[in-house]
């Protein structure tokens, strides 16, 4: 081989002069816009700057991204690169805490050189929504990468800036990009590209003002403010009564009562004062059994599952909810109604004969139910979407009525059902007690289960009652409670319950 | 309408002598089109090539007054076979359209085009999408100029190479009578930057002075014997001349010092990705002067030996950069130094790797791995021996989740395959085939509608091997582009020639939506310079289907389902063919909110629906979203220690379609969902009888208040 006829140099030190930075975002979050500004306010103030993009089908909803380079203008024109390189980038943009993830794993968020600007609200993939269970990811982890593959952070929830300026989140970003300090140009330069722009020029600035304070971390960053809840109100005999239920509650060691006063709260508002005694003389009862020893684990999941299982969803309690004034304040709210429009509500129900005959009296409810003819007549009658204007009259009228059977409720078949099938539940979760206390904790949080209306809830049912089938067969073995927690978590991950079949088949395996 | 407006940036190409064009690389060539005399432009759009199609659309007038004709072609093909106006015309042409897809489509057009020859310039600008972000199969055109030979231009990616490649291409495809593939890579096409314009000119002939005086000669048809003479006339005639051309006027370009050990043969877009890996070794400056010898080929085929062989000369080894595979180029510099008994030893795929995208971290890697193995002089003393592993960032492999495309918020597709997820719980799972188009994110989560996709318009078409129907029917899947590309006689046309007993479904939804909203001949717009509003059911009765169902309003999702539930099990054997028409959201959008915020604001009656979810009477189940996956139906968590789970939100930007609440009802989901229809400017009766009532429901309200606790809201 010939010897070399060059030799290695340093590198060019104007290489430290080119500014590389890239712009992360869903589709539809307007970094087309953001890299325009970028751009022009680089021409704009002397520097040679390239700009490019893959939009295609990522445009719709799917992870983009944007890339421009500038240096400074010299004679010469600089060669750029067109897409940005793992370790190779000077200033990081994510439009969305998970696509700062996905940054820091391609690589383009180094400890040497990157200053990350991330706003913190998330924007969900469709596999974190279609979970029946929690599938979000952890926003955390993301966070504490961050702390360490970048080279300094800017954190800010610059959607709800945005938001809250009316205007959308490539301003707040650019503010934020701007506060940072990590570009060589005075604020100034980056309002003139705003300016110059054309468009909704007043809402940006503002959110650009907004991003640019949260990065200097002058402005608090932007929490929706919580509103105070109203005081307790009511008849006085309702609210001596419900003094005591408070009473029993705080008796209640601490890590119970955390979930009971909740609870309490629930089962009330759901039924009335009875009801929240009853609720309450049922987790004093598992309390009874239970012991100090485990942190009082057994009375504090009861105290939250038996609420729920007690404050079941029927058509009375939607009906209920949906007529309350509260409800209609947060809706005016929510959609931005003034005094100056008006406000038509529609509201979507199906019922099905299973609720129709749910609402009867137990006794005849159930020989109803044994009936094929029956349902199949009151199906016919009543098995259609209906449509309610919430806001006409007549339809406020009929929820209001349904709303009131809460009064009736404890003679209907849903509720015998209920009752039973709590029971059942909280007997053989505490059957398991004397031997395996772990093991009883687990089935009291297997109710978690059990949600949604109609089709939903007969499968949460049918998901319920093949786990607790499950755990029969593992009571005794020293990991039971272990594996009655992965079968839980196996039917919250699908829908057809494709990873419970696996982990009852493992099970049936060994059992 | 198309998606992005360009009337604005229209102007630039109105620049002249003297001025400086800046902006998007996809406009430089269109200015560049003007410059070099077009006779005449047309193509078909899609990715990264649309937007010169919405250009040259915006353009019209422009292209009018130069005498330049435009063309929207009905497909890839079409436009292909539009050269063939430079057949037998001195009339410079260029079509252009997505790599590699539309060069597959266009491929019988252009090895005809390519037998016959060419007397005018004809250019064909490829937007090759190879790479990340890329919509489609990872392939390269380069292949289909090697086997109808035709030339290959890979300009080096800035605007002012880009812009004299079109230039160079129109001259070198005239002195050689051969089309001429220009070939830019979707980050050249979005790229920014600037060149020196010069004036439009107008054709030296005009398609209409062309018609007024027809010529034709028999040795330019494909048919024998002449066709024997076309392949003789390619390499003996006009391979040399491409040759001769390229050397003589440099359209190949050698960078660095002329003597070194080592040099790199770099295709001519892939130029400032390998400059940025040799400014990272410290042998490149900014401006890329560089310390290793580079040969760019900016014409990538044909390959020039004696060109090739004198860069060569002298070194000890050569590294290849070409992405992609198979690695035609690497073949041919190979089979150079062998003929050529050189000893000059040629890396290049093995160094890099054989498939998948060049980017920065490969370059600089592969690079690197060369110049250790052949010259590690050159190398900066820590890449040689490289310092300790840097700090170690945590994996979040396992954390941040897939972000696959899918339906806009509010699309009118999204109705279509939750009925059809719905009639799957009912009857079972079929076998469906999917087409090219938005329609297509059907087959991803939440949907998973859909087994395969075999082309543009070839949805029914290839379920055909179902068509004689069985126990269940196939179901297959056409857009509306699709449909008028090649759908009409490739798909259906084959289903009712063949009796099939199979149902298709032609997603209508008023444009080529998924190429940016481009019209098309059912669109409904109205357009000065194309026929719109030809209805798809008319065109199917046309061909002779007699089974025809149209769901004018696809966000009725009990309809939808009914629909399908008829087509999969009627008695009738025949084709059966349902028509789902709703217009695309965005454009919608992009058309209606002006408007709408300029009634309100002039005092108009406005109403302005959205939809919103009780938390508290939703269970946090997400069958919802099961049957939606719409970016606005999200997820919250509530602040309630009961609640294991997120329940359902919808955000500002629900644009009230309508699919929650339909869905809720035709799925029997649940009642949590609710439409708000904010009325803006209310009559004055309209506001009286909503006083009235807010008076009866506030009195209702407070008598029952009366005899219960009030949590303060609901609990």
């Amino acid at each position: 081989m010939n010897l070399p006829l060059l030799t290695p140099r340093s590198p060019d030190p104007a290489l430290a002069g080119i500014i590389k930075l890239a712009v992360m975002a869903v589709g539809g979050q307007g970094g087309g816009v953001l890299s325009g500004w970028i751009e022009a306010m680089a021409r704009a103030n002397g520097y040679a700057c390239q700009s490019t993009s893959v939009a295609g089908v990522a445009q719709r909803t799917g992870a983009t991204i944007y890339y421009i380079e500038m240096a400074p203008m010299g004679a010469l024109a600089p060669v750029f690169s067109l897409a940005p390189a793992a370790g190779d980038v000077d200033i990081l943009i994510a439009a969305e805490m998970m696509e700062a993830g996905r940054a820091i794993m391609r690589g383009f968020v180094t400890p040497d050189r990157t200053v990350l600007i991330a706003s913190t609200h998330r924007a969900l993939a469709v596999s974190e929504k279609s979970t029946p269970g929690d599938g979000i990811a952890n926003a955390a982890e993301v966070v504490a990468a961050a702390e360490i593959a970048a080279r300094r952070v800017v954190f800010a929830d610059l959607e709800a800036l945005a938001l809250a300026n009316g205007s959308v989140i490539s301003a707040s970003l650019f503010g934020a990009l701007a506060g940072s300090g990590a570009l060589p140009f005075p604020r100034p330069a980056f309002e003139a590209a705003i300016a110059a722009q054309g468009k909704g020029v007043q809402p940006s600035l503002r959110a650009f003002a907004a991003g640019f304070a949260a990065a200097e971390g002058a402005a608090p960053v932007a929490a929706p403010a919580k509103a105070a809840p109203r005081p307790l109100s009511g008849p006085p005999k309702l609210l001596a009564a419900w003094r005591a239920l408070e009473a029993r509650v705080a008796a209640l060691p601490a890590p119970v009562a955390a979930f009971a006063s909740p609870g309490l709260h629930k089962v009330v508002d759901f039924q009335d004062i009875a009801y929240g005694a009853e609720y309450l003389d049922r987790v004093e009862a598992v309390l009874a059994r239970d012991t100090p020893a485990q942190d009082h684990a057994l009375t504090a999941q009861a105290a939250k599952y038996v609420a729920s299982a007690m404050a079941y969803d029927d058509m009375i309690r939607v009906a209920d909810l949906k007529t309350r004034p509260a409800r209609l304040a947060r809706i005016r709210g929510e959609m931005g109604v003034t005094d100056a429009h008006l406000l038509q509500l529609t509201e979507f129900f199906h019922p099905r004969a299973e609720e129709i005959i749910g609402l009867l009296p137990a006794r005849l409810g159930a020989r109803w139910q044994a009936n094929p003819r029956a349902v199949a007549r009151i199906d016919r009658l009543f098995n259609k979407g209906r449509r309610l204007r919430s806001d006409s009259l007549r339809a406020f009228l009929m929820l209001y009525v349904l709303g009131g059977l809460r009064r009736w409720r404890p003679r209907t078949l849903r509720h015998a059902e209920e009752v039973v099938h709590l029971d059942r539940w909280l007997a053989t979760a505490l059957a398991h007690l004397p031997q395996d206390y772990a093991l009883a904790v687990e089935v009291i949080r297997c109710r978690r289960l059990i949600k949604g209306y109609s089709d939903t809830h007969a499968r949460g049912q049918s998901k319920f009652d093949r786990v607790l089938a499950g755990i029969a067969l593992v009571a005794g073995r020293p990991d039971a409670a272990d594996w009655a927690r992965r079968l839980r978590d196996a039917a919250l991950q699908d829908e057809a319950g494709l990873a419970l079949d696996g982990a009852l088949q493992t099970i049936r395996s060994f059992a | 309408m198309a998606e992005r407006s360009f009337k604005a940036e229209v102007q630039h190409l109105r620049l002249g002598e003297g001025d400086t064009f800046t902006g998007e690389g996809i406009l430089a060539i269109t200015k560049a089109l003007l410059e070099n005399g077009v006779g005449y432009v047309g193509g078909y759009q899609g990715a990264p090539i649309s937007h010169l199609m919405d250009v040259l659309a915006d353009a019209e007038d422009l292209l009018a007054e130069l005498g330049v004709r435009f063309e929207a072609n009905a497909s890839e093909a079409a436009a292909a076979a539009m050269l063939a106006a430079s057949v037998h015309y001195p009339i410079r042409g260029a079509v252009t359209f997505k790599g590699s897809v539309g060069v597959n489509v266009a491929s019988d057009a252009l090895a005809n085009l390519a037998s016959s020859g060419v007397t005018g310039g004809a250019l064909i600008i490829v937007g090759e999408d190879y790479g990340e972000g890329s919509s489609i199969m990872q392939e390269r055109s380069h292949a289909f100029a090697m086997k109808s030979q035709f030339w290959l231009l890979d300009p080096r990616p800035n605007l002012p190479s880009i812009t004299r490649a079109v230039g160079d291409g129109f001259a070198l495809s005239e002195a050689t009578n051969t089309p001429v593939m220009l070939m830019v890579r979707i980050r050249s096409c979005h790229v920014t930057g600037s060149f020196a314009t010069r004036d439009n000119r107008r054709p030296a002939l005009t398609v209409r002075d062309a018609l007024a005086s027809p010529r034709r000669d028999f040795s330019r048809v494909v048919l024998p014997p002449m066709s024997y003479l076309h392949e003789q006339d390619k390499v003996k005639v006009r391979w040399p001349a491409a040759e001769r051309y390229i050397v003589d006027h440099g359209l190949n370009e050698r960078f660095g010092p002329a003597d070194a050990p080592v040099g790199l043969v770099v295709q001519g877009g892939m130029y400032n990705a390998v400059i940025r890996a040799l400014q990272r070794l410290g042998l490149a400056d900014l401006h890329g002067t560089t310390q290793v010898p580079l040969y760019v080929l900016n014409v990538t085929y044909p390959l020039v030996s004696s060109e090739f062989l004198s860069f060569c000369a002298g070194k000890d080894a050569v590294l290849v950069i070409e992405e992609g595979q198979p690695e035609f180029i690497e073949q041919g510099l190979t089979t150079f130094l062998y003929r050529a008994g050189s000893t000059v030893k040629l890396h290049g795929k093995g160094i890099l790797p054989m498939a998948g995208e060049y980017t920065g971290a490969v370059l600089l890697d592969s690079l690197t791995a060369f110049l250790r193995q052949t010259a590690p002089g050159l190398l900066p003393g820590q890449v040689r021996a490289p310092n300790a592993e840097g700090l170690k960032i945590p994996d979040l492999s396992k954390t941040v989740p897939l972000r696959p495309p899918g339906f806009c918020t509010g699309c009118p597709e999204r109705p279509i395959f939750a009925a059809m997820k719905l009639v799957e719980q009912e009857l079972g799972k079929h076998q469906i085939s999917a087409d090219i188009g938005c329609h297509l994110f059907g087959s991803l989560p939440p949907f998973e509608i859909g087994g395969q996709t075999m082309g543009y318009g070839l949805g029914p078409a290839s379920n055909a091997a179902f068509d004689g129907g069985g126990e269940k029917r196939a179901i297959s899947i056409l857009g509306d582009g699709g449909f008028w590309h090649n759908g009409l006689s490739s798909s259906i046309g084959n289903m009712v020639f063949n009796k099939a007993d199979s149902v298709a479904l032609i997603v209508d939804n008023y444009y080529s939506a998924a190429t940016g909203g481009q019209d098309i001949p059912s669109s409904r717009a109205e357009n000065g310079t194309k026929s719109t509003g030809n209805p798809i059911a008319k065109a199917l009765n046309g061909v002779g289907v007699n089974w025809v169902r149209q769901v004018d309003h696809t966000y009725d999702v009990a309809k939808m389902r009914d629909v399908l539930r008829e087509a999969l099990t009627t008695d009738y054997t025949g084709p059966k063919v349902i028509v789902a028409s709703s217009e695309c959201m965005l454009n919608k959008q992009r058309r209606e909110k002006p408007l709408r915020a300029k009634a309100i604001k002039d005092g108009r009656r406005v109403e302005a629906p959205r939809f919103g979810v009780d938390a508290d009477v939703c269970t946090g189940d997400h069958a919802c979203i099961r049957l939606s996956g719409c970016p606005s139906l999200s997820l919250k968590r509530l602040d309630d220690p009961l609640r294991d789970d997120p329940v359902a939100s919808i955000d500002q930007s629900c644009v009230g379609c309508g699919n929650c609440g339909e869905v809720a009802d035709a799925a029997v989901l649940c009642p949590s969902f609710y439409r708000a229809d904010v009325v803006h400017n209310p009559g004055r009766w309209e506001r009286r009888r909503a006083a009235f009532r807010a008076r009866i429901i506030g009195w209702l309200q407070r008598r029952r208040s009366a005899t219960r606790l009030d949590f303060g809201g609901a609990a």
